[in-house]
């Protein structure tokens, strides 16, 4: 019995540590549009949903913290683990491209986090539960504005339409694998502290396509995707990100604000 | 005729556990803690104090909820609690975060909401009541959304058609 409880918290922290990385890297992200965002409300707008995404990360952190078998706190665990032991789904550490690359991308993630969230909030498990139920009503506000802007771009000059629809292209292949189980999910799925993936798939594909489909965007085709985030397996963009974001923890070990 | 409470449940329970406190002392002494970034507007009215207790050796526990997960101004209002408590003499004070059930502006007191309009901050339609949002300058409900997301984590920013003027609104969570 002991053991099983032991080997259930195992599969708890590696799945709490993913959703903590898919978090942080995605919020770093979204950092670097601060200051030069195309206009100063899009400025905030963007830098606010950093700052959820970041504080959802923080959330996820204290919890994986608190399981961490060698005890990490949630510095070390985000700022002092390198590249493989990082395991968030690929999609998220995605170079932020132009503007178009970034909504897109924020509207395929909102799409995916209402419905992924909206069920996790039932999570068995109940700092999970808390964590998710918090972090779906802003993934609810967030949509309202990526939605917005599909449709004024995909609807709005022969430039803009071009742009959204190559960045579309470009981030299909990575959508799949917000659909995939990692085998600690797969391991908790019993208990129902976790969720099939897979089985969002149709309610995502609705929302996404009732959208392109009002923004006059054709939904590309998938003639390839790619997959190994939660093995570690990154871009080669993701080390880029690491140096910069952890770049005082390294230089100066312990330093605090 | 039955009357239909318009206090969302889990704010009433949170009035609930004030008006059953054996120390008001202490949450009268708390609203003295304002949110940073919305001077006006203490942690009760603003929805985020959930409870608060002493024990025998007088170290005082305060629960808040946060508002977003990522709100700066946190920090800052556990900070400014512990100092609030050990300027009254308790020295020994505990702040926790608590995540569950998740904050919503549905929280905030009709007081709260009072003073935010004053201040100039359009205060957050209740989810239940779907007003529509009003210029606090003029009343009017001719206005327009500029973003979804203004100055900090809880306002979005609108203008007024009529008076011209914008204005931030709180955002209804």
């Amino acid at each position: 019995m002991g053991d099983v409880i032991s080997n259930n918290q195992t599969a708890i922290q590696t799945f709490v540590l993913a959703e903590a990385d898919d978090a942080l890297i995605y919020g770093q992200r979204l950092t670097e549009w601060s200051y030069s965002a195309p206009y100063l409300e899009e400025d905030l707008a963007l830098s606010n949903v950093a700052l959820d995404y970041l504080g959802r990360a923080n959330n996820y952190y204290e919890y994986a913290s608190e399981l961490d078998p060698a005890g990490r706190t949630v510095d070390q665990l985000a700022m002092l683990r390198d590249s493989r032991e990082f395991t968030n789904l690929l999609i998220h550490e995605l170079p932020i491209g132009d503007f178009a690359f970034t909504m897109a991308r924020q509207f395929i993630l909102d799409s995916f986090y209402i419905e992924y969230l909206d069920v996790m909030q039932h999570s068995t498990d109940q700092q999970i539960a808390a964590i998710s139920a918090k972090s779906v009503k802003e993934a609810q506000y967030h949509v309202r504005r990526s939605r917005e802007w599909i449709l004024r771009l995909g609807d709005g000059t022969e430039e803009s339409h071009v742009r959204l629809q190559n960045a579309l292209n470009e981030l299909w292949g990575y959508t799949p694998e917000l659909f995939l189980q990692s085998s600690a999910e797969t391991e908790l799925l019993a208990s129902k502290v976790s969720v099939d993936r897979s089985q969002l798939k149709p309610a995502w594909d609705k929302r996404v396509d009732a959208v392109l489909e009002e923004a006059s965007l054709s939904r590309p085709e998938v003639s390839w995707q790619v997959s190994g985030g939660r093995d570690g397996i990154h871009t080669e963009t993701h080390g880029f990100l690491l140096a910069e974001m952890q770049h005082l923890q390294r230089a100066y070990p312990g330093l605090k604000w | 005729m039955t009357a239909i409470a318009a206090t969302h449940p889990e704010q009433l329970q949170r009035q609930q556990t004030r008006d059953r406190s054996n120390r008001p002392d202490l949450w009268t002494l708390l609203d003295q803690v304002k949110d940073p970034e919305i001077p006006v507007l203490s942690i009760w009215d603003l929805g985020i104090l959930q409870d608060v207790a002493v024990n025998e050796k007088n170290h005082v526990v305060v629960n808040i909820t946060p508002t977003y997960s990522g709100c700066p101004a946190m920090k800052q209002i556990e900070q400014d609690i512990k100092e609030c408590l050990s300027s009254a003499g308790y020295l020994q004070a505990t702040v926790n975060s608590q995540l569950s059930p998740a904050w919503s502006t549905d929280w905030m007191t009709a007081h709260g909401r009072q003073q935010l309009k004053e201040y100039g901050i359009a205060p957050p339609e209740e989810i239940s009541a779907r007003r529509a949002v009003e210029c606090p300058q003029c009343q009017s409900s001719n206005v327009r959304v500029l973003s979804e997301f203004g100055s900090t984590a809880c306002k979005a920013l609108y203008k007024c058609e009529d008076c011209t003027e914008p204005f931030d609104y709180f955002k209804c969570i």
